[in-house]
Parts: C-alpha cells; sequence; structure tokens
C-alpha cells in the first residue's frame, strides 16, 4: 500500500491518501483526475475497472473509483468529488475504461452529473422526459412530478457531449445517435429472445449490423433507492431479486460485506452450507443459459432436457430452503436453518445425474453442425477489449481473462477445495458456450468435494453465529465481490455510523456484471448478421434484471 | 348451476363463493335456450385451449418456462403454446415488475390483443408492487392500466399455483356470455372511460360528461 501511495504521490502532489479502509483511498481533486487516471492504467497497470459508484455526500456529489491490476490483482480506490450541486460536472475517463461510458451514463441518470469529453451524454435507465435525479438525498419522489405514463416514449435520438479546451472552458456540442440516411430496427422491448425486457436499436446495412444502441430501464426497479429506507437484514431481500439466476450468491455477497464491516466470524459449517448453495445456483444457471442459447438456435428439445436437470436442483432447494426461487436462505452471520437429513444424498444424486447428462448434451449440441456454424468465429471478444469492458465471468474468460473471483480474491472456503478456472481463448460465441458447459463439470468437483467436508462435520452443527439483534454498523464503506454465475459481483456499502436503533445503509450500490456485459453488445455484434445478434446476445447471457436493477 | 372444468373438482376449489355469486346473477337475467347453448359451445372451446402470451419481466418468467418444460408440462390442460405475438394469445400472463417505462409498451400489447382476451396478474409485483412498492418508478400493480381476471400472488408463485390460476381463469371463462350481456367487459368499458377522461383532463363536470358520452358512442 504504501508502495502505491509513494507512486501516485510522484505523479500527482495534490492527492490525499487514506489507508485505513481495506483498500487505499485516495482522493483527487477533479482537475488531477484525468492525468492520474491515464498515469494509473498506462504506468501502474491499473486496466480493470471494476466499480464506478455514484454517491451523494449531501455537501458534495461525487464518484468512486475501484480499480484493479490484472497482473497482481492489487486494489486502489480513488474518490472525485465536486460541491457544485447545480450543474455537477466531473471528468469522464470512458476513454481509458470502456465500461465507464455505461456507468456514467448512469451517474448521469441518477445523480445528474455530467461528464467532460463523454460520448454520448443520455439517461440509461428512466425516461427521457424523467423529472429529477432520484438517488440524490433531496430528490422529491411525489407521484405528481412523475406519474405513470400512458403515452409511448418518444425515441431520443439527441445526444450531447461537454467537450473542454486547453483554457478549461466547456462547450456544449450537441449530436445524433443516428444518422439521418442511416436505416433503423428495433429489437425489444418485448421480444422473446432478448431473455427479458430489452431493447436493441441497430443500424443495419444490408443484412449487417453497423451500430446497436442498447436501450435499458424496462425494468428499472429502483432498488438502490430503495435500500437506503430500509434495515440492513431487510435489504438482503432484494439481492435475490436482481440477478434471480444467481440468487444465492448475491445474497452472499451481501452478507459477506456487512459481516466483514461488523467483524463477524461465520461457523465453518454455514460457510460450507452457503459454498454449496452457491455452487447448486450456478450450475442450474448455467443449465438454465444452455436450454435458451438452444432455444434461440431452433433446438427446442434441448431446453425442456436443460430444464429437467434443472427441476433436481431446485427440488434440493426446496427442500432445504422451502422455496424454488427466491430462496431467502442466507442472513447475517450464517444460514436461516439448518440443512435438509438428505441434503448430501440429494446432492449427490444430482452431480451424479448432471454427469452423465453432459455427455447427452454434447453429443446433442455441441458438435452439430448449424450450432458450429451459428457459434464458430461469431462474435468475437478480444481479451484486451474483455478487460477494458470490464467483461467478467464465463464470458471474460472464453477470451482468455484470468478474472474468476474465486481465485483471483478468494472468500468463503474456496481455497480449501480444489478446482480449476476454465479459460479458453478463441472468444466467440463457441467458447462462451463451452465455458459454461466446463464449468458445469467444475461445480460438481466443488460440490462432491464439499458433500465429503459436511459429511465429516456431522448432521447437524452450528450454522449461525451470534449476530446482535440490532445491526449497527461503523461509520465507512466496504467492497466485496464474489463470482456470481455470469461474473463478479460486487456490493459497495456505505454507512454514516447512525446511532439511531435502526440503522439504515447510507448508500448501496450493487455492481452487477450483467451491466458490464451488454455494453460489448455494440462491440461483438458490429459487422455481424442481424441474426447472429440473437446468438451473440443469448450467449454473452445476461439477466435484465441484473442490468436495469 | 355448478361450473365444471375437466382439471380438478369444484369442491378442490377454495373459494367457491365468487363463482356461484357470478352464474346466479347470470342466471337470474335469463337467456335463450339456443343462444345459452352457443355460448357453452364457444366457452368450452376457449377455456381448452387458452394460448399464453410470453410477457416475462423477471423472475416469475422462469417459474412460468418451468410450466411450460417437462415436469409440469401445461400442454396438458391446452395452455399449449407460448405466442410470441400479441395477436394470437388469448390471455396475456404478466410475469414481474411493470415499472413506468415499461407500463406504455404493456397497455400497448393489450390492446393489440383480439377479443375475448384475459389477464392474469402473475406474481406480487404485479398484484400490488410487492416489494417494489415503495419504488419511484414501478407501477403499483398492473390493474393500474390494464383490467384484471385473476391475481395470483407469490413472490414468485410456485408452478402449481400458476395451474391454479389458470384453472380459475377457466372457470371465469365458462359463465361468460357472448351473445347476452357480459358482466366483465362492462367493469372493463368503465376502466377505460375512466383512463380517458384522465388523459383529457376535463376542466368542468360537463365537459368530463360530453368525453365519456364521445367515447361511448365511438365504440359502439
Amino acid at each position: 500500500m504504501a508502495d502505491f501511495q509513494e507512486q501516485i504521490g510522484n505523479l500527482c502532489p495534490e492527492a490525499q491518501f487514506d489507508d485505513s479502509g481495506e483498500f487505499l483511498l485516495v482522493t483527487v481533486p477533479d482537475e488531477k483526475w484525468h492525468d492520474l487516471a491515464t498515469a494509473l492504467k498506462n504506468e501502474m497497470h491499473f486496466d480493470y475497472l471494476t466499480a464506478l459508484v455514484g454517491v451523494d455526500w449531501k455537501e458534495e456529489l461525487g464518484v468512486m473509483y475501484y480499480l484493479t491490476n490484472t497482473d497482481t490483482q492489487d486494489m486502489i480506490h480513488v474518490k472525485v468529488a465536486t460541491t457544485d450541486r447545480e450543474q455537477p460536472r466531473l471528468h469522464s475517463v470512458s476513454d481509458l475504461w470502456a465500461v465507464a461510458n455505461f456507468q456514467e451514463r448512469e451517474v448521469y441518470d441518477f445523480y445528474g452529473i455530467e461528464f467532460i469529453n463523454h460520448p454520448d451524454m443520455r439517461r440509461f435507465f428512466l425516461r427521457n422526459d424523467w423529472v429529477g435525479y432520484p438517488l440524490r438525498k433531496d430528490y422529491d419522489d411525489s407521484p405528481e412530478k412523475n406519474p405513470i405514463p400512458l403515452d409511448d416514449e418518444q425515441n431520443e435520438d439527441n445526444t450531447y457531449r461537454l467537450v473542454e479546451d486547453e483554457n478549461g472552458n466547456v462547450t456544449r456540442i450537441d449530436g445524433k445517435v443516428f444518422e439521418d440516411e442511416e436505416y433503423v430496427i428495433n429489437v425489444g422491448p418485448q421480444h422473446p429472445s432478448t431473455h427479458g425486457v430489452m431493447r436493441y436499436r441497430t443500424s443495419i446495412e444490408g443484412e449487417l449490423v453497423k451500430k446497436v444502441d442498447v436501450v435499458s430501464g424496462y425494468i428499472h426497479r429502483g432498488i438502490e433507492k430503495m435500500c437506503e429506507s430500509l434495515t440492513y437484514p431487510q435489504t438482503l431481500l432484494y439481492t435475490e431479486r436482481l440477478d434471480y439466476m444467481s440468487a444465492h450468491i448475491n445474497r452472499h455477497c451481501l452478507c459477506l460485506c456487512i459481516e466483514k464491516a461488523m467483524g463477524i466470524e461465520v461457523p465453518n459449517r454455514a460457510e460450507l452450507i452457503r459454498m454449496m448453495m452457491d455452487e447448486l445456483m450456478r450450475l442450474s444457471s448455467h443449465l438454465l443459459s444452455y436450454g435458451c442459447l438452444t432455444m434461440d438456435q431452433g433446438a427446442t428439445t434441448a431446453f425442456f432436457y436443460g430444464f429437467r436437470e434443472r427441476e433436481l436442483i431446485y427440488d434440493i432447494f426446496d427442500k432445504t430452503c422451502g422455496a424454488r426461487m427466491s430462496m431467502s436462505y442466507m442472513t447475517i452471520g450464517g444460514v436461516v436453518a439448518d440443512v435438509h437429513p438428505e441434503f448430501i444424498n440429494d446432492v449427490r444424486h444430482c452431480c451424479d445425474v448432471v454427469t452423465e447428462k453432459l455427455k447427452e448434451y454434447h453429443k446433442l449440441f455441441s458438435g452439430n453442425v448449424i450450432a458450429v456454424n451459428r457459434m464458430k468465429g461469431v462474435g468475437f471478444l478480444s481479451k484486451e477489449d474483455a478487460i477494458n469492458y470490464a467483461v467478467t465471468g464465463p464470458s471474460g474468460r472464453a477470451s482468455g481473462c484470468h478474472c474468476d473471483v474465486r481465485k483471483c480474491h478468494p472468500y468463503s472456503l474456496y481455497n480449501e477445495v480444489e478446482f480449476d478456472e476454465v479459460i479458453l481463448e478463441n472468444g466467440d460465441s463457441m467458447d462462451r458456450y463451452m465455458v459454461r458447459m466446463k464449468e458445469m463439470e467444475e461445480c460438481i468437483k466443488i460440490l462432491r468435494q464439499c458433500c465429503d467436508m459436511l459429511e465429516k462435520e456431522g448432521i447437524e452443527g452450528e450454522y449461525i453465529a451470534k449476530v446482535p439483534k440490532l445491526i449497527k454498523l461503523p461509520a465507512g464503506h466496504w467492497y466485496q465481490q464474489v463470482e456470481g454465475s455470469r461474473g463478479a459481483f460486487g456490493v459497495y456499502l456505505e454507512s454514516d455510523g447512525d446511532p439511531k436503533p435502526f440503522q439504515k445503509p447510507y448508500r448501496l450500490h450493487f455492481q452487477s456484471p450483467c451491466f458490464n456485459l451488454v455494453g460489448v453488445v455494440d462491440l461483438t455484434c458490429k459487422d455481424n448478421l442481424i441474426a447472429d445478434l440473437i446468438t451473440i446476445t443469448a450467449s454473452i447471457d445476461f439477466v435484465i434484471p441484473d442490468i436495469d436493477r | 348451476m355448478e361450473v365444471k372444468i375437466k382439471s380438478m373438482k369444484h369442491e378442490d376449489f377454495k373459494d367457491n363463493e365468487y363463482i356461484d355469486k357470478l352464474v346466479e346473477e347470470l342466471n337470474a337475467s335469463g337467456t335463450n335456450v339456443v343462444v345459452g347453448k352457443l355460448d357453452q359451445l364457444i366457452n368450452w372451446g376457449i377455456s381448452n385451449s387458452l394460448w399464453p402470451f410470453c410477457f416475462g419481466t423477471s423472475c416469475c418468467a422462469i417459474e412460468f418456462m418451468c410450466l411450460g418444460a417437462a415436469r409440469y408440462d401445461m400442454a396438458r390442460f391446452g395452455f399449449e403454446v407460448a405466442r410470441n405475438s400479441p395477436r394470437q394469445a388469448d390471455y396475456i400472463m404478466c410475469q414481474g415488475t411493470i415499472t413506468y417505462r415499461m407500463a406504455p409498451a404493456l397497455k400497448r400489447l393489450y390492446e393489440q390483443m383480439a377479443e375475448p382476451k384475459y389477464v392474469i396478474a402473475c406474481g406480487a409485483c404485479t398484484v400490488s408492487g410487492g416489494p417494489f412498492k415503495n419504488s419511484y418508478c414501478v407501477v403499483k400493480g398492473i390493474d393500474e392500466i390494464i383490467p384484471v381476471d385473476v391475481y395470483l400472488p407469490g413472490c414468485p408463485p410456485r408452478p402449481e399455483a400458476m395451474f391454479y390460476a389458470l384453472m380459475q381463469l377457466q372457470r371465469k371463462i365458462k359463465v361468460q356470455k357472448f351473445f347476452g350481456g357480459v358482466n366483465r367487459k362492462e367493469k372493463r368499458k368503465e376502466l377505460f372511460y375512466a383512463h380517458d377522461a384522465q388523459q383529457v383532463a376535463p376542466s368542468s363536470p360537463e365537459e368530463a360528461q360530453e368525453a365519456t358520452n364521445e367515447n361511448l358512442n365511438n365504440q359502439e
């Protein structure tokens, strides 16, 4: 840490440091931020922008950047803020880390912070005619200001960017998303192969896609704002409704973050059960994405096979957690109840069945000539782009990134089990599909080891730590990430140390993997056939409520 | 009269009072034998070949996919082919939260469907906003935008619950009258006038009355 402090101090003498938290916190004035960011990326190799969080600190509005060095896995975070609430402006870093493009648009949408030199300053989640910035602390949420709209939204083709000249004068330049002569086809928001309510506006030339404009926010439910008015145990509920295909994993992440902040030690058995649930969830999620990917290419039967095996996993959840989906099983300090007596046998049976069926899947689909033609060499994503766009999870690993959080920043008991990180090189749709198939085998490997470990622990044991009835966190901020089924899922938690009995989070931000995945749709679909838009997005595999939150 | 459907016995349903009351009300007005039989034939046809419209926005959609897959297999009941076009579907099972941005799209899709059309509000979000009730951009129940036939609570509801809701819809269809008066249709009309009146935002009660009358004439 001291190392970085010295290096950054040399690069930017105005920077202030605070290493009392988990990572080194660097506070930089906005004028120096872009120069420092360039140096951080090019000289110190912080090439992966893990999270970008907008925060309203009342007297100032600002952004927290979490940066990772992909070689050494070191992390630092940088705070940039402005005191201007009328016309807040910060410098954009979207030219350095491409992932910042959408994330800065999100911050603009929520806080009204305009980013200088950002190429496309439009709202991302809310309608163009929305009044106010909802995540500001002084936001007026009276329904009169924003009534339920019953008229169709007009396409907003106008965009603008702010350009700064050498003297620091900022001018506004208006632009267009699509030119008048471009032929634009609309896909969505209600389209069966977008896997939810996603909308793409694609500009095409003949049958080739030239540009995809992602219009998101059709399932934006304002979870982050709602969390600010709930107590910590209540906020856990929403994590399962983000990416419902990695419900346990998301909840695990928030639990870990709160436990880290409170300093609670979780019993070994509880952590083991949590890990098993995570892996079962991942298995179920990959089976679903197999089913949907195949169905999008016309193989409807394969979809039924995928769902047949998922029912086995649902039965396990049903027995132990009492629900098939949205299980609400993990809690702060452990899990709500001990596992069902038949849990270990069921998991072993499930592992056996899925291992057997995986061979069948490969036989049915993987080598199929249609599948190969439609996926091989289609939708290429290079390793550099994957890091630049912060694509993680199976899609990132298909491009050759070493980005599995279970290996990079081990949490839970992943240190104690043996498994391989599946990394392929080609970065096309086929590899993204194959990574998932191979990862299922790894899941089974982990599950089998966990079964043995749990058996050694005995049938019953301590499954929850002693947790105070009223959860109170000291003032500070924490960041925790886990490996969700679609990539690195992160939670940013900020507490103001409020002494009131029912403490609420000051800011809770979910860094969802799918939000980054949707950023590469334009890049991967460019110069491919419009029909391949569906297979590429299916192979990238995002869950829309996770994007929109 | 008892409403019979193929899949489940009358006494196995938990809330029979309302449907008995509905039948009584309909019978009280009386109907012609020929027309009544025709109605029965049509209702038999519709209730046993209900085609859903794929409208999944979030979690409930996954459970709906399970409903279509091998274990639950909704094809057994004739809720067979999920259609992707509103023009080919009989009912819309709204699975998942409806936000302000989605609301106009949902209303438009509903209007694009051919009569007779039905709506099932599936999951807590569509019934009342559910866990997202306090959000700044979530519609608190889809009945604020479109009329709903069956409310199905749960977050998400189990596939068995979805079957129950679909059977309730079947029972409801069995008692509707195409050639006689249809109770639920009148309610829908009222709802639409209310919405139209809101949009115009008339300055005086007389003007509102006038607008409603105009709408009435247009619709006839």
